[in-house]
């Protein structure tokens, strides 16, 4: 059967007319390229091939209101429209899979179960800039994924979807399956950059902007797994038809990955703009919290995103509503913890991750995530001092907006917001040298 | 020669797609590291000269790439996620309970050679955990009856 047994709402999707990415990822077969093409697959690259120009697939993919599923949320369409019409060099497209923020499992079902779909994304993209030779950057880890994409691209090659003159069109597309070697930060987009080059993946100073001067030095887009699979679907129904789904702004629909203490963890596809509430509790998503307990926080887009208390969940999973609640949708991977959970003991794992993830070319972030580290692995142990709390909150004031690429904010601002929310929580594991919730969970 | 025909045959079918030969230390750093289980100075040594880029330049980016085991380990290699989705749902006992289990510490070497048990971060497997990674392969939505028959099985394939 499937390489990973996790849940998702494929049934849903294939009843509704406005969800689409996850229609077919509960048929083992959709794999394979003619059950794509049977499905309707192919069809969009055909047409952008044979009938539109690369302004005009820009154009749509700018009024369909796409925006970036890899974390920002940036424009897609706009993104693609900064590639220089007028350069000599070559551009590259490169598709971000490194999947590596905490909680986010959904690109991977994607790359599983519908390769093909990110493979069409990611040559209308290609047509769309100019692009004769993509990428797909896969984390190393998902050495599964690789080989899913290898064998997808063999048959898109064997079908004439990638090569010479495709479908007759005059243009050439070349794939590269490129996998890491574990590092987080390769995510991002300049050090993904970097990393393919054969260097070291550290981020790089912008601007240069990668769109102007990427892989190679030469006009480079990256996009998200998600974010490219997208686009087919844009291309068949039509930008008005994308636009109308999700909310004003926030256009479309999203995979959410719901994870921790939820009965039902899975991965999700529904509108823009559905509520989180109804997220976790309905019994179609996750169902309700583990062992009925209560709710006590929410990590709503990745772990590098600001926590939410249940008092706060009852807001929109868009852009627009997250920022306004404090938050950001992020990856749209939503962590759940039940009142067992001691804050401290979440930061401790979180500030291990991002110690462990910098690429240590800035001080603030290099030196910062260490103390950082220390001091929080102390104060859950129980030898905390008076004052480290403020300690805390100095030394994340420090790195705040003082890297070189948002790693480093990422790791400070959930701590912050749980230095907000649950101080006094923070402050009793100072006082009292333990947590005020006992935190033991059994594997059975 | 550590790296065997077809591993030198993969890295040079690389060397065919890339735009630029230094872009293929990364791939050929994955094909040693399939191969072998680990990478060192001497692979090093034998991609420079199959890619044609200096020792050292390979060697500095194997370094920055912590999936890429720089000494030799067990025949499985069982990597437990520590990360926060896992951790909710007992990855610390997990943890303990292979401890156990085998006899070893994170970070060690059962003695016939068998098993070598360290933690990871977040391997992208977090609406199906807690989890491990046993070489290349995920294996999800752990329980101690799964973690018993998993480890039984490589023991009796090994
Ligand atoms: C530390 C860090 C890690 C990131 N990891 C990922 C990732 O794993 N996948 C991803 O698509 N984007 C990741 N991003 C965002 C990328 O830099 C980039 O914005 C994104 O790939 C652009 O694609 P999109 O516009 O389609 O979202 C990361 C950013 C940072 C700062
Ligand atoms: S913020 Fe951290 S990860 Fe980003 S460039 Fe600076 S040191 Fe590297
Ligand atoms: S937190 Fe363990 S796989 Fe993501």
């Amino acid at each position: 059967m499937f390489y990973s047994p996790v849940r998702t709402n494929a049934a849903e999707v294939a009843q509704s007319n406005r969800l689409h990415l996850f229609r077919y990822v509960e048929d083992p077969e959709q794999v394979k390229v003619e059950k794509f093409e049977e499905h309707g697959g192919y069809v969009a690259w055909k047409k952008v091939l044979a009938e539109m120009e690369p302004s005009q697939v820009i154009e749509e993919v700018k009024n369909s209101g796409l925006r970036g599923r890899g974390g920002a949320g940036f424009p897609t369409g706009l993104k693609w429209s900064f590639v220089p019409k007028d350069s000599p060099k070559p551009r590259y497209l490169c598709c971000n899979a490194d999947e590596s923020e905490p909680g986010t499992c959904k690109d991977r079902v994607l790359m599983e179960r519908d390769p093909h779909a990110i493979i069409e994304g990611m040559a209308i993209a290609s047509y769309a800039i100019g692009c004769h030779q993509m990428f797909i950057y896969i984390r190393g880890e998902f050495a599964h994924c690789a080989d899913c994409m290898e064998k997808a691209m063999k048959e898109a090659y064997e079908h004439g979807h990638l090569g010479k003159n495709i479908h007759g069109s005059g243009f050439d597309l070349d794939m590269i399956v490129h996998t890491g070697g574990g590092a987080y930060i390769c995510g991002e987009e300049t050090s993904l950059l970097n990393s393919i080059e054969g260097e070291r993946g550290m981020s790089r100073i912008r601007p240069p902007f990668p769109a102007i001067e990427g892989l190679y030095s030469c006009p480079t887009i990256v996009n998200n797994v998600e974010s490219l699979a997208s686009v087919p679907h844009i291309i068949n129904h039509g930008a008005g038809w994308y636009k109308s789904l999700g909310t004003e702004k926030s256009c479309g629909s999203k995979i959410f990955s719901l994870s921790g203490h939820v009965k039902q963890p899975g991965n999700y596809e529904v509108e823009l703009g559905f509520s989180l509430k109804k997220l976790i509790y309905d019994k179609d998503y996750g169902g309700g919290i583990l062992g009925d307990k209560k709710l006590k926080g929410v990590i709503p887009g990745g772990s590098s995103t600001p926590f939410l208390t249940p008092d706060m969940i009852d807001i929109k999973l868009d852009y627009e509503s997250l920022v306004e609640g404090g938050s950001m949708l992020g990856s749209g991977a939503v962590i759940v913890f039940h009142e067992d959970t001691c804050i401290v003991w979440v930061i401790k794992r979180l500030i291990r991750f991002y110690r462990h993830e910098s690429c240590g070319k800035c001080t603030p972030c290099r030196e910062g995530t260490a103390w950082l580290e220390e001091l929080i692995n102390r104060i859950e142990a129980g030898r905390g001092k008076p004052g480290d709390v403020e300690k805390v909150e100095e030394i994340c004031g420090n790195i705040l907006g003082h890297t070189v690429c948002p790693l480093g904010d990422a790791a400070v601002m959930p701590i912050l917001s749980t230095l907000k929310l649950w101080r006094d929580e923070w402050q009793y594991h100072i006082d009292h040298g333990k947590c005020m919730v006992k935190t033991d969970f059994e594997f059975k | 020669m550590i790296l065997t025909e077809e591993s030198v045959r993969k890295i040079k079918e690389k060397l065919q797609q890339y735009p630029q030969p230094k872009s293929v230390i990364l791939p050929a750093l994955t094909v040693a590291y399939r191969q072998v289980g680990y990478v060192d100075a001497d692979i090093y040594r034998e991609i420079s000269h199959i890619i044609n880029i200096p020792t050292v330049e390979v060697a500095e980016a194997a370094t920055f790439y912590t999936m890429f085991a720089k000494k030799p380990r067990g025949k499985y290699l069982i990597q437990v996620c520590h990360n926060i989705s896992c951790a909710l749902l007992g990855a610390d006992s997990l943890i303990g309970y292979i401890e156990e289990k085998l006899g070893i510490k994170i970070g060690e070497t059962t003695e016939d050679n068998l098993f070598t048990l360290v933690t990871v971060e977040c391997l992208g497997s977090c609406a199906t955990a807690p989890m491990m990674q046993i070489n290349q392969d995920y294996y999800e939505k752990l329980t101690k009856e799964k973690v018993d028959q998993i480890l039984e099985d490589l023991r009796s394939k090994a």
